[in-house]
């Protein structure tokens, strides 16, 4: 299935070089919005709109729990300055049409993507389940229960985890979970998502490293 | 205390984790005592221990007489006042506080005052478990993981009434077991399940929530984070009763919201859905196939 690429800036999906941006061509079924406003338009197959922390909601509106199209929001997930994973987290609506969403995990897996669905919710899958995880660990280091080194090393060999949660929210950017965070707790108001000092700290310091 | 450790006797010997902790020791050259209250437990164990041995050995990773020797060292009783030996006693009995204080209140009427000993709770206090125990100086925890006789980590964690001594005895214990130790505090959890189980518990939220089916988030997880296994498979290797247990042990010493078991988690166990063990909960395990729920 061809699809075109609409983009206004750099997208988190895919940095500048990614084989899937060269893959798109104009005219195509699938429409996708990197940083640009979505254009409804009926014929389309899909039309994708890559999202940051924002719902799907932002872009499309919502109708008290009717709402729903052939548009679709995704991610590719990647930990801040980490490069972006395999995983396309696509985010549908309560009543997103079944092969606008067929026909996304059709484009993405031909690019050799792994698709996974969700519903429009803060943090979609994965920042919705480890952001709370790495904010208990960093106040576990605050609260003195373990240094960084070893409580990486527990989770890697005790869990079999690549990487630890310090080294990993670290690797990826204190101000950047910083945000994340932030962004989950507006929407939540849950105390697990509100930003941990030392994410404060580094957005407070940020630009002056 | 300064005997050297030569004899260490495991107490629960005849349950997964308390063989496990055994096979280390044994291995680790050390006389071992499998203490367990039923007889048919030890016989079990140290059947699953001998087949775990001819395992290493077939695989090339152990030779026949060494199996042989550490097989060797492994002895067995029922009766607490076999453990007057010890040097050193690992308990593994069932995660209940009464049930670990009552172990040690015993203990130390048996064995000379240089025992050492340690507690392998995953959620329970140190310092709670070692009170009354006549011997608070002298109790450490160390959380190995499980099976313990594949995972080189253990969390040692001195109580408050913990001596220095004990805890350098402790880790060097570790160390010659050929395991790996990590210090934490004496908190619930400590590292390990301080963060397992919140997130274990955000998962099946997310589920009950409606974000995604249990096979895209365990795909997410896997796909996103490199984790071999994903949550709710865990979930379902663990038990989902057992899930509920830990959670109960947890949320009232935490009051941590995210460590309180999911009204989701208790329909399922209350169904009958326990995971793994009974075929069917989040996903559905025949004949070795797991599928989708």
């Amino acid at each position: 299935m061809r699809y075109s690429i609409s983009q206004r800036g750099e997208s988190s999906s895919f940095p500048p070089g990614d084989a899937f941006l060269a893959g798109a061509s104009a005219g195509g079924e699938v429409a996708i919005h990197l940083g640009t406003p979505i254009k409804i338009d009926a014929t389309k197959a899909a039309i994708l709109v890559e999202l940051g922390t924002e719902c799907l909601g932002v872009h499309t509106g919502e109708k008290a729990g009717e709402e729903g199209s052939n548009v679709l929001g995704f991610a590719r997930y990647r930990n801040g300055r980490d490069a972006p994973s395999q995983l396309i987290e696509l985010v549908r609506q309560p009543h997103t049409r079944p092969e606008a969403i067929a026909a996304a995990k059709v484009v993405f897996e031909a690019a050799g993507l792994v698709v996974v669905v969700c519903s429009d919710q803060a943090g979609r899958i994965i920042d919705r389940l480890v952001r709370p995880k790495y904010n208990a660990a960093l106040r576990f280091l605050d609260e003195g229960l373990a240094t960084a080194k070893d409580m990486d090393l527990t989770c890697r060999l005790g869990l079999g985890y690549p990487d630890g949660p310090i080294e990993r929210v670290e690797r990826g950017g204190l101000a950047y979970h910083h945000d994340v965070t932030a962004a989950l707790f507006a929407v939540t108001g849950a105390a697990a998502y509100a930003p941990a000092r030392r994410a404060v700290v580094a957005r407070q310091r940020d630009g002056k490293e | 205390m300064s005997k050297p450790i030569e004899t260490v006797a495991v107490c629960g010997a005849g349950g997964t984790m308390g063989a496990g902790i055994a096979i280390v020791c044994a291995r680790a050259g050390f006389r071992t005592i499998c203490h367990d209250v039923a007889d048919e437990s030890l016989d079990r164990a140290l059947r699953q221990t001998g087949n775990f041995f001819a395992k290493s050995v077939e695989r090339g990773k152990m030779q026949a007489a060494d199996k042989n020797a550490v097989m060797g060292r492994l002895s067995r009783t029922t009766a607490l006042a076999d453990l007057a030996d010890a040097d050193l006693v690992i308990e593994a009995v069932f995660e209940d506080l009464g049930v670990k204080r009552a172990l040690f209140g015993r203990l130390d009427k048996v064995c000379p005052a240089h025992t050492m000993f340690a507690s392998n709770t995953s959620t329970l206090s140190i310092t709670e478990i070692a009170a009354g125990s006549g011997r608070e100086d002298r109790v450490v925890g160390l959380h190995f993981c499980l099976p313990a006789q594949l995972m080189r980590l253990i969390e040692v964690s001195p109580g408050i009434n913990t001596s220095d001594a004990t805890l350098r005895t402790a880790w060097a214990w570790c160390e010659k077991a050929g395991q790996l130790p990590v210090r934490t505090q004496d908190k619930p959890g400590f590292i390990l399940n301080a963060l397992l189980i919140p997130f274990l518990n955000d998962c099946i939220r997310a589920v009950e929530a409606g974000v995604a089916a249990p096979a895209d988030i365990d795909t997410a997880i896997k796909g996103g984070l490199g984790y071999r296994m994903g949550p709710l498979e865990l979930i379902d290797l663990i038990g989902l009763d057992t899930q509920v247990r830990l959670c109960e042990a947890f949320y009232p010493i935490t009051l941590d919201p995210r460590a309180a078991a999911p009204p989701l988690l208790r329909r399922m166990v209350a169904a009958g859905l326990l995971g793994r063990k009974s075929g069917r909960g989040f996903f559905t395990y025949d004949a070795g196939k797991m599928f989708g729920a």
